[in-house]
């Protein structure tokens, strides 16, 4: 088997303050991919995602993306290769216009001048945001400004795209549109959610994060129709929403 | 959502002094200012001069007066103050409508009125013809510490942001019934005050969580 894009092996993490929120982690994401990571509030998702770039390191166990352990030496490149979009996309859009935003991680990486253009605009054709390139992003509806943040981390070139909650606070129009883009993307993604019909759509595979553990992991299909399991960890469909009909 | 289009203070325009660049613009007021402030309180002629410049430029900018005039309100603490000045200074008293007035303060009074509202004038000519994006342009290219342009970027930013959630917080405390109308209501304004600085530092601290994930190493890069 090829090396795994991200692989986690017993990943453990205690804050500061003394609360743990992962008990021993152990996932692989390869190559490709759409994985969906549900679970209930609380359960160490977001902990979870802050891993994977080396944001927060684990206190015990190992983290690695494309064989590459995520290690303060190697920070600079693993936070090419994982590109995390965040749930609100006014932290992850800061500077003054869409261009300069899209512009700011691979700036960082050392790129300049036409290089650059040609990459902020290849990032923002994918995802249907070209013509907004020079417009403020509090201007843009939150879709859009969503969209963008997308693309900022597109733009990197990432081996792997995680969203933390992608599906928050759209509409449905703009929910269908994010996600025609993303399954459109040839990239692997990893999507942190509990909307699990949204997991349903876009993710092949999907792991259930509960109390800290991977609970359990397998198709999505298969994973949402196991109502023992789902009861176990907190997870519901929403009223009328039949998993076998989609 | 905030303001559909543009700031507060930008009025959207095309006239020549929307046009030019922004870091002469910057140098340009910097300097009227300090010409302005080192100028004699005796010599009115020359204030009168001033105020002829600033008029012939708000006239070629083509915001309306009015615009202007509304936003000058800033200036009325500066106000308060000066007319306090020829009641407090000492110096020789003159008479003026049967109350004894310090002749220093009258002077003082009117020379920081005359300065201040030229400056006041002026500023705001400069934010209403220039969109705040071009200003912090400008002040990079005037050599102005990269840090404090990203800082002043910043504001620029998330301005919107924080005015939204403050109307949110206020529309939430409305909803409530509460309204604060005497100073026995300022220590739930206060709250939210303090509500809000809590949530604006929390917003930053995800602002650099961010800034880091797509490899910001603290260095500022153009």
């Amino acid at each position: 088997m090829t090396t795994p894009v991200l692989e986690l092996q017993s990943v453990a993490f205690a804050y500061p303050d003394g609360h743990q929120a992962l008990f021993g982690v152990d996932l692989h994401v390869h190559r490709g991919e759409r994985v969906a990571v549900l679970g209930p509030n609380g359960a160490g998702k977001t902990t979870l995602v802050l891993h994977l770039n080396g944001i927060l390191l684990p206190g015990r166990g190992t983290v690695t993306v494309s064989g590459l352990p995520v290690v303060k030496e190697n920070l600079q490149e693993i936070r090419r290769r994982v590109g995390i979009v965040f749930q609100d996309p006014d932290d992850q859009l800061f500077m003054g216009s869409v261009r300069d935003d899209v512009a700011f991680g691979p700036r960082n990486l050392g790129h300049r001048g036409a290089d650059l253009d040609r990459r902020v605009m290849a990032a923002l054709d994918m995802v249907g945001m070209a013509d907004f390139v020079d417009r403020p992003p509090h201007h843009l509806s939150f879709g859009q400004r969503r969209r963008v943040a997308v693309a900022t981390v597109l733009v990197m070139e990432p081996e792997i795209v995680v969203l933390d909650e992608p599906s928050s606070n759209l509409d449905p129009a703009s929910r269908r549109e994010l996600a025609d883009i993303l399954t459109g993307l040839d990239v692997t993604l990893m999507m942190v959610t509990h909307d699990l019909p949204y997991a349903l759509q876009l993710c092949p595979r999907a792991v259930v994060l509960s109390d800290g553990i991977v609970a359990a992991q397998g198709r999505t299909l298969d994973v949402l129709t196991d109502d023992a399991l789902m009861k176990a960890h907190r997870l519901e469909l929403p009223y009328g929403f039949d998993p076998h009909v989609c | 959502m905030g303001a559909p289009h543009g700031h507060r203070l930008h009025f959207h325009g095309h006239s020549p002094l929307h046009r030019a660049p922004a870091h002469l613009k910057v140098a340009g007021l910097v300097v009227f200012m300090l010409v302005v402030v080192a100028t004699p309180v005796r010599r009115p002629a020359v204030f009168i001069a001033y105020a002829a410049v600033l008029a012939v430029l708000v006239a070629l900018s083509g915001v309306p007066v009015p615009y202007l005039a509304r936003r000058m309100v800033i200036e009325v603490p500066v106000l308060l103050f000066a007319a306090l000045l020829p009641f407090i200074a000492t110096g020789p008293q003159v008479v003026v409508l049967g109350v004894s007035l310090s002749e220093p303060g009258l002077f003082a009074a009117g020379g920081l009125v005359l300065k201040a509202t030229l400056g006041v004038l002026a500023s705001l000519l400069l934010a209403a013809t220039t969109d705040p994006r071009d200003l912090l342009v400008g002040l990079e290219r005037l050599r102005v510490p990269t840090q404090l342009v990203q800082i002043m970027g910043f504001m620029v930013r998330y301005l919107d942001v924080v005015t939204d959630e403050l109307r949110r917080m206020r529309t939430a405390r409305e909803s409530r019934g509460f309204t604060a109308r005497n100073p026995r209501h300022w220590p739930v304004l206060g709250r939210s005050a303090g509500a809000l600085f809590i949530r604006s530092f929390e917003r930053g601290e995800r602002v650099h969580l961010a800034m880091i994930s797509r490899g910001y190493d603290g260095k500022a890069r153009r």
